[in-house]
C-alpha cells in the first residue's frame, strides 16, 4: 500500500468517524463541532481530489458559514428536551431507518464502483473552451460561460432565500434591521476581533474573489469572507445593519444577478446571443459580473446569517 | 446536435422576464413591486402564448443554445409540446391568482410597505421564473437548481400569513423537499459519471441498463415523487397546502407540484433505459392508484374545507402516475392517447384546483370559518364562487364536458386498449369518490344558513378570478382533440 | 482498489449516515445538521466523478467541480432557510421537533 492510498484511507475513515460522532453527540453544540470538523476534513479530501476551488468553497461555505449559522441558532434554542424525547423514534423505527440508510448507501456504492472505465470527461472540452475567454481557471470558465445559466439561476436563488428569510419576520418587525439586537461589546475578544479582523479580511476576501478567473478562488469564496467581515461588527454591537426596507441594501443584494442578467441579455446585441460574450471582451465583462456578484454574495450571505428582522423599525 | 431554432429567443425571454421582474420588485418594494409584478405576469402570458403558437404551428420543439456553447459542455433551453402547454397553464393560473391577490395584498397609497404584500409580489414572479426554468431546462443539473427555486418560492408563499400553526407543517414540507432534491442530485452525479453529460437530448436513447444508471433512476424517482407527494410520501402535503393563505395554496397545489411531474416525465421517457421504465412503471401506477383511493377516502371524511381540497390534490396527483405503464406498454397510437390524457390531467387539475383553493379561501373569508358542515348560506352570499367551485369539482370528477373528463377518458381508453383494465376500475372509483366529496361541499353550501350565520360579502373582482380559472378548466373539455396536437409535439 | 474508490465509498458512507440522522433524529436542528452531512456526501460523489474524469493535465473534470460550487451555495441557502423556520417555530410555539400536532384545531384562517 503506497502513501497516497494510506492517506486516502485515513481521511475517509476520519470523515466517516467525525460524521458518525456528529450524529451520536449528546448535545446540539457538540454536534455542530462534529459537523465543522467533518467539513474541515472534507476540505482536505477535496484537495486530494485535485479540486482546490471546491476545497476553498467547502471551507468557506460548507464548513464555515454553515457551521456559524447552525451554531448561532443552537445558542438561541434552549430546552424542549421533553418534546424531543417524546418524538424520538423507538428502536424498531430506528432499525428501519438504519436499514433504509444502509440500503441507499449500499446501492449507491454498487452504482459508483460500476461506473465505466475510462470515465467520460469534459475536461478537454472545458480546457479548450477556457482559452478563448481569456481566463486561466477552467472552473471559472465553466461557471461563468459554459454553464453560466446555472450560476445566474443560483445567484437568483440567493435573492429568493434572503427574501424568504426576511418574510419569516413578525409583521410588526418589518422595516427593522436584519437579526436580533446585540449588546455593544466594547471590550473582550469579540470586540477586538471585530475591530482588527475586518480590514485584513476585506483585503483577503477581495483578493480571493479577484484571482478567481485565473487561479482557484472566486466570488463565492471571496464573498463569504467579506460577509463574515461585515457580520462581525454587527454581532459585536459595533455597527448596525441597514433596515430590510432600505433600497440600498436591497440593491446591493440584487446587483449581482441584475448585472449578470443585463450582460447576458446584452449578448443579443453585442455578441451571438444570450449569455454569449463578444470576442476579446469576455474577460472584462466576466470581471464586471464577478465584481457585482462578490458584493451581492457578501450582502446576501450576511443577511442569511443575520436572519429576519427582530428589532423595531427605526423611528 | 442542438441548434438554436427560429423563435428560440422566446425561451430566454420566458425565463429572464419574470426573473428580472422579481429582482426589480425586490429592490423597488412597496406599491412598485405590485405594478412590476402584474406587468411582468401579463407579458409572460403573451410570451407563453407565443411559444405555444410557435411550437404548434411549426410542429417541432423550440430550442436555444445558451451563449452558443453546444451541449455537452454548454446548455440548452428546449420547449416541446409538454413544456409549452405547461408554461401556458402556469401563466394563466399565475395571472389569475395574482389578480385575486390584489385584494389581500394591497398596499394603500401612502401606507408603509407591509411584509406579506412585499413577499407576495416578489414571489409571484419568482414562481414564474422557477416554473420557466423547470419546464424549459434541458440539463438535469440545471433542473436541480430549478427544483430548489421552486422549493424556496413555495415555502415562502406558504408562510405568507406568518401564523404560528403554519411553521411546523412548512418546516416538515421543507425537510421533505430537501431530501427530495438531494436524492435527485445524487442521481445526476451518477449519470454524469456514467455518460459525461447531463443534457437530456444527448442522454436520450444512449443510456444503458447498467448499475449506475439503474441506481440513479431509482434515487431520482424517489426524490421527485417525494416532492409530488405520491403515496406513501404524501403526509406532508395536506397540512402544508391547507394551512397556507388561499392564493398560496392555489399556486402550491396547482403549479408547484407539477414542476416535479414534468421532471419525472423527462427522466422516465427521455433519459432512463427501457428496462427500467418497463419494470418500474407498474410500481408507480400502483402507488398512484393507492393515492387515488386513499386520498379520496380521506378527503371525504375531512371536516375542514381546505384540508379536504388538499387531500383531493393527493388523489388527483395519483392519476398522473397511471400514464406510466400505459405509455410503456402501448402501440404508438394508444401511447399518444395515454400521453395526452396524463398531460391534460396535469393541466386541468392545475386550473380546477387553483379555482377550488381560491374559492375555499373566499368561503372562509366570508363565513369566518371553513367547516364543511356549516357552509349553509354560502351559495346565497357568493353564488359565483360556489358555481366556480362546483365547476372545478366537475372537472376533478371527470364529468363531461370538462378538461378532467377528456383526461380521464383518454387514460381509461388507453388502459382498456393495452389490456390493463384494472387501472380503469381505479379511475372510475376515483371519479365516484370525488363526486362524493364535491357533492358534500356543494350540498352544504346550497343549504339554508344556520341561524346566526353571518356571511360577509366578498369582492366581486376576486370571485371572477375564481370563475375564470374554473371556466378555463371546463373549456379544455370543449376544445376538439386536434387542438391538443400541441401536447403531442415532441412526445416520446 | 484506488484512492478514488476509497473516497467514493466514503461518499456513500456519508450519504448513509446523513440519511439515517435525517430520518431517525427527532430534533429539527439535528435533522438539519444531518441534511448537511448528506449533502456533503452527495458533493463528494461529484468530486469522485470529477477526479475519475481527470484529463488534459487537469486534476479533475471542471464541470462537476463547478456543479459542486453551485450546489454548495444552494445548500447553504436551504440550510439558512430551514434554520430560520426552526428558530421562528421555537420562538412562537416553543417547539423543537416537527412531530405531529394533536388533532387539527378548528380555527380557520380569514
Amino acid at each position: 500500500m503506497n502513501a497516497g492510498l494510506l492517506l486516502d484511507l485515513l481521511l475517509a475513515l476520519a470523515v466517516l468517524g467525525t460524521a458518525a460522532w456528529t450524529l451520536l453527540a449528546r448535545t446540539a453544540f457538540a454536534a455542530v463541532i462534529g459537523f465543522v470538523a467533518t467539513g474541515l476534513l472534507l476540505t482536505l479530501v477535496w484537495v486530494r481530489l485535485g479540486a482546490v476551488d471546491v476545497a476553498l468553497t467547502e471551507a468557506a461555505i460548507g464548513a464555515g458559514a454553515t457551521g456559524v449559522i447552525i451554531l448561532y441558532v443552537v445558542a438561541r434554542l434552549r430546552g424542549g428536551e421533553a418534546e424531543i424525547s417524546a418524538a424520538t423514534p423507538n428502536p424498531v423505527q430506528r432499525i428501519l431507518a438504519a436499514l433504509l440508510a444502509l440500503a441507499v448507501g449500499g446501492l449507491l456504492a454498487w452504482g459508483v464502483l460500476n461506473l465505466p472505465d475510462p470515465a467520460p470527461s469534459l475536461a478537454e472540452a472545458a480546457l479548450a473552451g477556457t482559452a478563448p475567454l481569456g481566463l486561466g481557471n477552467p472552473v471559472s470558465a465553466v461557471l461563468m460561460a459554459h454553464r453560466g445559466l446555472d450560476t445566474l439561476l443560483e445567484a437568483i436563488v440567493l435573492v429568493f432565500a434572503v427574501l424568504a428569510v426576511w418574510s419569516m419576520a413578525a409583521d410588526h418587525r418589518w422595516g427593522g434591521a436584519p437579526g436580533p439586537v446585540f449588546p455593544r461589546a466594547d471590550h473582550g475578544p469579540l470586540s477586538l476581533l471585530a475591530r482588527i479582523l475586518p480590514p485584513v479580511g476585506i483585503v483577503i476576501g477581495i483578493y480571493i474573489a479577484w484571482v478567481g478567473t485565473d487561479a482557484p478562488g472566486g466570488k463565492f469564496q471571496g464573498g463569504t469572507i467579506l460577509a463574515a467581515m461585515w457580520v462581525l461588527p454587527w454581532i459585536a454591537g459595533l455597527a448596525r445593519p441597514p433596515s430590510v426596507t432600505d433600497w440600498r441594501l436591497r440593491l446591493m443584494i440584487a446587483i449581482g444577478p441584475l448585472t449578470f442578467l443585463g450582460v447576458g441579455l446584452a449578448g443579443f446585441l453585442i455578441a451571438d446571443g444570450f449569455l454569449a460574450y463578444p470576442a476579446g471582451f469576455a474577460k472584462p465583462l466576466i470581471l464586471l459580473i464577478e465584481a457585482a456578484m462578490t458584493l451581492s454574495v457578501a450582502a446576501a450571505l450576511a443577511c442569511l446569517i443575520a436572519g429576519p428582522p427582530e428589532r423595531r423599525r427605526r423611528a | 446536435m442542438t441548434a438554436t431554432t427560429q423563435g428560440g429567443w422566446l425561451l430566454v425571454m420566458a425565463l429572464t422576464l419574470p426573473a428580472g421582474a422579481m429582482l426589480l420588485a425586490f429592490v423597488a418594494g412597496g406599491r412598485h413591486a405590485r405594478t412590476i409584478s402584474l406587468a411582468a405576469l401579463g407579458l409572460w402570458l403573451v410570451i407563453a402564448f407565443a411559444i405555444a403558437a410557435q411550437v404548434q404551428s411549426g410542429g417541432a420543439p423550440l430550442s436555444y443554445v445558451i451563449g452558443g456553447w453546444q451541449p455537452p459542455l454548454g446548455m440548452a433551453l428546449r420547449a416541446d409540446g409538454l413544456s409549452a402547454a405547461m408554461l401556458l397553464t402556469g401563466a394563466v393560473v399565475l395571472l389569475a391568482v395574482a389578480l385575486f391577490g390584489r385584494t389581500p395584498y394591497d398596499t394603500p397609497r401612502g401606507a408603509p410597505e407591509s411584509r406579506a404584500a412585499y413577499a407576495f409580489w416578489c414571489f409571484v414572479p419568482a414562481l414564474a421564473a422557477s416554473l420557466a426554468a423547470a419546464f424549459l431546462g434541458g440539463d438535469l443539473f440545471n433542473l436541480f437548481v430549478a427544483l430548489e427555486m421552486l422549493t424556496f418560492t413555495a415555502l415562502a408563499l406558504a408562510c405568507l400569513d406568518g401564523r404560528p400553526s403554519q411553521f411546523k407543517s412548512e418546516l416538515r414540507y421543507l425537510l421533505f423537499a430537501l431530501i427530495g432534491s438531494v436524492l435527485y442530485l445524487l442521481g445526476t452525479g451518477l449519470l454524469y459519471g456514467a455518460y459525461g453529460t447531463l443534457d437530456i437530448a444527448l442522454l436520450a436513447g444512449r443510456t444503458r441498463a447498467d448499475a449506475p444508471t439503474m441506481v440513479a433512476g431509482a434515487l431520482m424517482t424517489a426524490g421527485l415523487i417525494a416532492k409530488m407527494a405520491l403515496f406513501p410520501l404524501h403526509l406532508w402535503l395536506p397540512p402544508a397546502h391547507a394551512g397556507a393563505p388561499a392564493a398560496a395554496s392555489a399556486l402550491l397545489s396547482g403549479l408547484v407540484v407539477k414542476g416535479a411531474f414534468v421532471l419525472l416525465l423527462r427522466l422516465w421517457f427521455w433519459v432512463l433505459p427501457a428496462p427500467f421504465v418497463l419494470g418500474g412503471a407498474s410500481v408507480l401506477a400502483a402507488l398512484g392508484a393507492t393515492a387515488i383511493v386513499v386520498g379520496s377516502v380521506v378527503a371525504l371524511r375531512q371536516e375542514r374545507l381546505k384540508l379536504l381540497v388538499a387531500y383531493s390534490t393527493v388523489a388527483q396527483m395519483g392519476y398522473l402516475f397511471l400514464m406510466f405503464p400505459l405509455l410503456a406498454a402501448a402501440d404508438a397510437e394508444t401511447a399518444s392517447r395515454a400521453w395526452l390524457g396524463g398531460v391534460l390531467q396535469a393541466i386541468s387539475h392545475a386550473l380546477a384546483k387553483a379555482a377550488m383553493f381560491l374559492g375555499a379561501g373566499l368561503v372562509a373569508a366570508s363565513l369566518g370559518h371553513d367547516r364543511v358542515n356549516a357552509l349553509g348560506g354560502a351559495a346565497r352570499a357568493m353564488p359565483v364562487t360556489v358555481i366556480a367551485f362546483a365547476l372545478g369539482g366537475l372537472s376533478l370528477m371527470g364529468l363531461p364536458p370538462s378538461g378532467g373528463f377528456s383526461a380521464k377518458w383518454l387514460l381509461l381508453r388507453a388502459s382498456v386498449e393495452t389490456g390493463q383494465w384494472w387501472w380503469s376500475l381505479v379511475i372510475l372509483a376515483g371519479g365516484l369518490l370525488t363526486g362524493g366529496y364535491v357533492y358534500r361541499i356543494v350540498a352544504a353550501a346550497l343549504s339554508a344558513p344556520a341561524p346566526g350565520c353571518m356571511a360577509r360579502p366578498v369582492p366581486r373582482a376576486q370571485e371572477y378570478c375564481v370563475l375564470a380559472l374554473a371556466v378555463a378548466s371546463m373549456l379544455l373539455g370543449v376544445l376538439p382533440l386536434y387542438a391538443f396536437g400541441l401536447v403531442r409535439v415532441g412526445a416520446p | 482498489m484506488t484512492g478514488t474508490d476509497i473516497l467514493a465509498l466514503a461518499a456513500c458512507g456519508l450519504v448513509a449516515i446523513g440519511l439515517y440522522g435525517l430520518v431517525a433524529q427527532a430534533e429539527v436542528l439535528r435533522k438539519i445538521i444531518a441534511f448537511n452531512l448528506l449533502g456533503a456526501g452527495v458533493f463528494l460523489l461529484f468530486g469522485v466523478v470529477a477526479r475519475r474524469g481527470a484529463a488534459a493535465g487537469l486534476g479533475g473534470d471542471p464541470v462537476p467541480q463547478a456543479m459542486v460550487i453551485t450546489g454548495l451555495v444552494v445548500a447553504f441557502a436551504a440550510t439558512a432557510l430551514a434554520l430560520v423556520l426552526t428558530l421562528r417555530l421555537y420562538q412562537i410555539a416553543g417547539a423543537a421537533t416537527v412531530a405531529e400536532d394533536p388533532p387539527e384545531r378548528t380555527a380557520s384562517e380569514p
